[in-house]
């Protein structure tokens, strides 16, 4: 038997997560730097998996599998493809990041016991939502994916309610309640949506007697497995809810600007950068695999859905007065957009689409990063109170305008190659789609560079005038992701390497082909 | 020799890299790092001319592949070069003009404490500008573009402690966003009907595809060539580019970064070819915007507006001529290099102003510099007289071939075209010897320095004493050296690229050519241009030149009122999208609020009241209990019976 | 004897301790009625063993006998704890489980 590489990346972090948990109160820095140590160490078996992964070979690759429930048929059954694998890089990329940033974010206040640990707390958490994370895009058997789909909101749950950003408006009474508003929203919206896909989980296990996804797709393919049309579409729907809170599409998006306004910088990306992109990967690996003939039965919906999320996110970023609601919507946008890649069922659109999760990843990490160092220098969550930090912090404001370039997608910046391929793969299947996502452009520079103009620019405000620039803790966290901005920004070849094999596989299983070009098309009538 | 081209974008963009991430280390000789580097993309571009000029006609044009940037199925972005006769024509251009303007900004920023990466940005600018001219696809030339806009970006809004500054950074790169929506879905429309972009393939097979998919894409590209080149309607924010140093406006707002809309247009000239309406529109709005910056060039007092308002009026002759097809494109190119040599001159004249002047702008309160500020005077009259196009200089051969080409465009059109194209040049003689007047001739009408806590518009790093008169002097070697190099290709760079169709035979591989035949013989045309030209300058010099020119504007017409605001477009703009955008945002802030989270939070809302009033039940009087429960099993029991009976 | 009458008798045996439980506010007696239901259910269980001739009746009997048993002395400890605390052994006066 091969060494189960799989698990043990996943099984890392939980390990981490204990371990961490179990530090006494008074070592709390011994605490950080233990899960920091986890952090980095599972990095390097996802870039094991990553490297260990041959793009052109089997389509589920370091697979593992044994009985868990044979009563009812569960396995646990583990295999990754490209998007899996390029999102396990992501999330054990930017875990690291989020620890680091977020260094000092659980630090006791002065006023509680010395028995109360919160900081470790904080870490385990984080590393328990790694690891939740990292499992779900392994997993290749339905039940084991739903278990852990659900599991995750229990540490985020106590990491959004738990751990408030500090900088915070009102009073600290006001503070606590509209934290524990924000917790208890996100929980009961992704609870929500995780039952009805329970019962979509139970209905799939009836029709087709397997939780297994390879199994059921296969007998799909072979004609084995007849579903009726309404019973496909009913279970697609039971899934698609799920995923489309997760991600979030509109009009199940209003849990996103409380939890990610009301969290800390590092949770927020945490939530946005890492956990949401579970929503969107399920969308790609069981929506589509599953129940081909009713996601393409969807497909119109969805993607009015996608294009009401990119506008409708863009304007409603424009129009916000805080800093991290304004990332939030712009976030709201984006993931209209990678929605519209998976949808548009074309290559481009669903590479595009799986890049842009990455690339969303680090780009939304670098702005909400830096922004929360700002934050926590100024104790403001508020535009308003900003006004030229550029003078004063030079580094900072550079590293936000980078972040906030990635943001509006320019070219030689990652989130241009993928932004770009979802909206050609989008045009090329619904070129009115296309266009109209193309205005989301203009707006995503509207809200960006305003966003910059008022914080960064101007007469230097009289608060902000002794505010420091970025330490070198706080450099150590940004400069990576932005090297990496501009790295996959001109050479995303390792990415889509790995990433169009898999892709071809989707568009394999729901039976479509790229439109061909209409010269070629003439020419070969 | 190909394997050049690539170094040729490399050696600014290290410069760009070195100068912002170097930090204070390089405060002190990054200046000269820039302009070295700048200076050494120049002679690599003289290199690879030299190397071209050795080459047959036909096969002139320079390959270079160095990987595949976006390798998706069906979809092949390539980071690739292609170096023909019209990219060489713009990369010396390009690496001169800009060598040149580096020079002098070292010079002109001399007191700026953050020279260092003032001189970063314009090596990005570089950079990405020759990206832009030397890529072989449109996705390449794409990220050229929008490297372009983020360098003007940079350096309109580089004094960012300037709200307006800002401001405008700002406007420039959203409204530059709107053409770039143009430029994503021409691509986009290329792969869907050639399954390519690259320049190769698409322009080669435009006889293939239909009329009106030629016609959307050329729309598309010109709606991109509108943005970048400030044609009208998104031509507002060229006037506000001007908050940016002096040099930035010569350099990208006058220059280069500016006719890359005309460059897109004549590199897609096949397109267009295959698309007659897409070419009327561009001929459309060249002619507008001719008229248009013309117009506001008349009525403005800040010289920089006024001479923004000219760069304009002068694109908009070049994006004319580009629309009238293969009879147009190389004079639009011709137009473009030699008005790149004279109006770069005559931004940097009135940088040399300003620096003598304390930073003033508004040429109401110049006068008579002419004594003080000798070089200065000479090289600007020099751009003065080649833009207005006296014969002899620079602008009158290359705008007399596109008014002559305008007239030859045939039928009515030849004929309104002709004429506005006539009526254009006598307006830029009228509004430039304005200009002149105002600027070098005439009494002082100097006013002592704005106090600079008071008046935003003051650039910084040059000290100014509030209330001190100004003491108008010569520019430093630094500055002056440019401003005369750049007054000789003003004088003579017409002269010698039409001696013998030399500029038109070079370019013709790449755009072909066709003689303009007006209608009416070509002395007759250059003879109404002059008599229109010199109807231009004297009405100027009536209006100007005979007496005191007030300090304070007058009123003036309404025409002159509208002109001042910029024939009220900012205020279009503002009522209908910035108004109408502000209260659709506050709107939707709204409706989220209230509707989309006031759904789910109704329900939740229920949920709890339902349960409040289940909740009375619950009296905690065990008997109570104990009687739902009797009850319950009664009621089970009986149920059961019925069953069973039934 | 016709067992069926032991049923009768177990029926109403068992009618005079759900009443007695539902109007009885003296916890003592409402207990002594719960007992009584028990017991009822007993009878009816050894009528039933006799009249099909087996003996799981008269098991779950006993079983209930145990059952009963240890619900005394649970029911009498509570009983006896809330009538020291409260001086008072009315079942309405123990309302404190609702919110």
């Amino acid at each position: 038997m091969s060494f189960p590489l799989l698990t043990v990346t996943a099984a890392l972090p939980a390990v981490g997560a204990v371990l961490t948990a179990a530090v006494p109160a008074g070592r709390r820095t011994a605490a950080k730097w233990l899960a920091l140590l986890f952090s980095l160490a599972t990095l390097v078996l996802a870039a094991v998996v990553f490297i260990r992964f041959e793009p052109g070979g089997d389509r589920y690759q370091l697979t593992e599998s044994h009985a868990w429930i044979p009563d009812f048929g569960v396995r646990y059954e583990l295999g990754v493809d490209g998007i899996a694998v390029a999102l396990i890089a992501l999330t054990a990329l930017l875990i690291p990041f989020i620890i680091l940033a977020g260094w000092h974010d659980a630090d006791p206040l002065e006023t509680k016991s010395s028995r109360w640990r919160p900081t470790q707390g904080f870490f385990a958490l984080i590393l328990m939502v790694e690891a939740m994370v990292v499992i779900s895009f392994e997993a290749t058997d339905v039940f084991l994916f739903y278990i852990f789909f659900e599991a995750m909101l229990i540490p985020m749950y106590f990491l959004i309610g738990g751990f408030g950003d500090r900088a915070h408006a009102g009073t600290d009474g006001a503070a606590a309640t509209q934290r524990s508003y924000a917790a208890v929203k996100f929980l009961l919206y992704n609870l929500a949506g995780g039952l009805i896909m329970l019962a979509a989980v139970v209905g799939l296990y009836v029709v087709a007697g397997s939780f297994s996804l390879s199994e059921i797709v296969e007998a799909r393919a072979s004609g084995e497995l007849e579903m009726a049309t309404n019973t496909e579409r009913l279970l697609f729907l039971g899934f698609f809810f799920a995923f489309a809170v997760k991600a979030p599409l509109w009009p199940l998006h209003t849990w996103l600007p409380n939890a990610m306004g009301e969290a800390t910088a590092p949770v927020a990306v945490l939530i946005t950068a890492v956990v949401d992109k579970v929503g969107t990967f399920a969308m790609l690996r069981f929506c589509l695999q599953l129940f081909p003939e009713a996601s393409k039965w969807a497909t119109p919906a969805i993607i009015v859905l996608a294009l009401i999320s990119i506008i409708y996110g863009a304007l409603l970023a424009v129009g916000q007065r805080d800093i991290k609601r304004l990332i939030a919507y712009a976030s709201i946008s984006h993931f209209g957009f990678i929605v519209l890649g998976i949808f548009a069922m074309t290559s481009q659109g669903q590479s595009g689409a799986t890049l842009y999760m990455v690339n969303h990843g680090i780009s939304t990490a670098a702005l909400m990063l830096v922004a929360g160092f700002l934050i926590t220098r100024r104790g403001s969550r508020l535009i308003a109170d900003y006004g030229g930090v550029q003078k004063v912090a030079p580094v900072l404001a550079g590293t936000f305008l980078v972040g906030s370039l990635a943001t509006l997608s320019l070219p030689g910046l990652a989130p241009f190659v993928s932004e770009f391929l979802v909206l050609v793969g989008a045009f090329a299947a619904y070129p009115v789609a296309g266009i109209v996502a193309t205005l989301g452009i203009v707006l995503a520079a509207l809200y960006t560079l305003v966003l910059y103009q008022r914080t960064m620019t101007g007469p230097v405000k009289a608060e902000v005038r002794t505010m420091p620039d970025l330490k070198a803790r706080e450099l150590v966290v940004v400069a990576p992701l932005i090297a990496l901005l501009l790295l996959l920004g001109v050479f995303p070849k390792p990415l889509t390497d790995v990433v169009n094999p898999a892709v071809q596989h989707t568009m394999n299983d729901v039976r479509k082909t790229d439109p061909t070009p209409e010269i070629e098309a003439e020419a070969a009538k | 020799m190909e394997n050049l081209i690539a170094l040729l974008v490399a050696a600014p963009l290290l410069g760009a890299a070195a100068l912002l991430c170097g930090g204070r280390r390089l405060d002190r000789v990054g200046h000269w790092i820039g302009t070295a580097l700048a200076a050494a993309s120049f002679v690599l571009g003289l290199v690879l001319f030299g190397a071209m000029l050795g080459y047959d006609v036909e096969a002139r044009t320079m390959r270079q592949h160095l990987y595949t940037w976006v390798p998706v199925e069906g979809f092949q972005g390539d980071i690739a070069f292609q170096l023909d006769q019209l990219s060489m024509t713009f990369v010396l251009l390009i690496t001169g003009v800009g060598t040149l303007i580096h020079l002098y900004s070292v010079g002109y920023m001399e007191h700026d404490e953050r020279r260092r990466r003032f001189f970063g940005y314009l090596n990005l600018f570089l950079a990405a500008m020759l990206l832009l001219v030397v890529a072989d696809n449109y996705l390449l030339l794409y990220f050229g573009w929008e490297g372009v806009g983020l360098a003007s970006y940079l350096l309109i809004g580089f004094w960012q402690h300037k709200p307006s500054a800002a401001t405008a950074a700002k406007k420039a790169f959203i409204v530059n966003r709107v053409g770039d929506i143009g430029l994503s879905i021409a691509i986009m429309l290329m792969f869907t009907t050639f399954g390519t972009f690259a320049f190769g393939p698409v322009l080669g097979a435009t006889g293939d595809a239909t009329e009106g998919k030629m016609t959307a894409i050329g729309l598309m590209l010109l709606l991109a060539a509108c943005g970048k080149s400030a044609q009208v309607p998104l031509q507002s924010w060229l006037g506000d580019a001007m908050e940016g140093p002096t040099p930035v406006s010569a350099l990208i707002h006058a220059a280069t970064m500016v006719t890359a809309g005309v460059y897109l247009i004549t590199r897609s000239g096949a397109i267009f070819n295959a698309a007659p309406d897409a070419q009327t529109a561009v001929v459309v709005v060249g002619a507008v915007t001719l008229l248009f910056g013309a117009i506001v060039g008349c009525a403005k007092d800040d010289i920089k507006k006024a001479l923004a308002g000219s760069t304009m009026s002068q694109i908009g002759y070049m994006i004319l001529a580009a629309g009238l097809g293969p009879i147009g494109y190389a004079f639009a190119i011709m137009h473009l290099v030699t008005h790149g040599f004279f109006k770069a001159g005559l931004f940097l004249g009135a940088g040399s102003v300003m620096h003598g002047m304390n930073d003033e702008v508004d040429m109401r309160k110049y006068g008579g510099l002419r004594k003080y500020m000798p070089v200065t005077f000479v090289t600007f009259g020099l751009g003065y007289l080649a833009i207005i196009g006296f014969p002899g200089l620079s602008g009158f051969f290359s705008k007399d071939k596109i008014i002559e080409a305008a007239f030859a465009s045939g039928g009515t059109q030849g004929w309104i075209l002709g004429t506005v194209t006539l009526l254009g040049a006598g307006i830029t003689a009228y509004y430039m010897t304005r200009v002149m007047i105002l600027t070098f001739f005439g009494e002082k009408r100097w006013q002592p320095a704005p106090d600079p806590d008071k008046a935003a518009s003051v650039e910084p790093g040059i000290e100014v004493t509030p209330g001190a008169m100004p003491h108008p002097h010569e520019s430093p070697k630094s500055m002056t050296i440019p401003m005369i190099v750049l007054a000789f290709g003003s004088v003579f760079a017409g002269g010698f690229f039409s001696i013998g169709d030399r500029f038109v035979n070079w370019l013709e591989p790449v755009t072909q050519f066709e003689h303009p035949h007006p209608p009416i013989s070509v002395p007759v045309i250059t003879g109404m241009t002059v008599v229109v030209l010199l109807a231009g300058v004297a009405i100027a010099y009536l209006q100007y030149g005979r007496g005191p020119v007030p300090v304070v504007a007058p009123r003036g017409s309404l025409l002159t009122r509208a002109a001042r605001r910029d024939l009220l477009q900012d205020d279009f703009n503002h009522v209908v999208l910035v108004r109408g955008g502000e209260h659709l945002t506050r709107s939707l802030v709204y409706v989220d609020h209230t509707l989309v989270d006031g759904v789910v939070n109704g329900t939740a809302a229920s949920v709890g009241g339902l349960s409040g009033r289940l909740r009375k039940l619950q009296n905690g009087y065990a008997r109570s209990y104990a009687v739902s429960m009797f009850g319950g099993t009664a009621i089970l029991i009986a149920a059961t019976l019925l069953m069973r009976a039934v | 004897m016709n067992p069926v009458n032991y049923l009768y008798l177990a029926a109403l045996l068992f009618t005079i301790g759900a009443a007695g439980v539902l109007i009885r506010r003296n916890a003592i007696v409402v207990f002594m009625c719960v007992e009584l239901m028990l017991n009822a259910c007993n009878l009816a269980f050894v009528a039933f063993s006799r009249m099909h001739g087996n003996l799981d009746g008269q098991i779950i009997a006993f079983f209930t006998m145990v059952v009963a048993a240890a619900e005394v002395v649970v029911g009498l400890a509570i009983i006896v704890s809330l009538f020291r605390s409260r001086h008072s052994a009315s079942v309405d006066d123990a309302s404190l489980m609702k919110l």
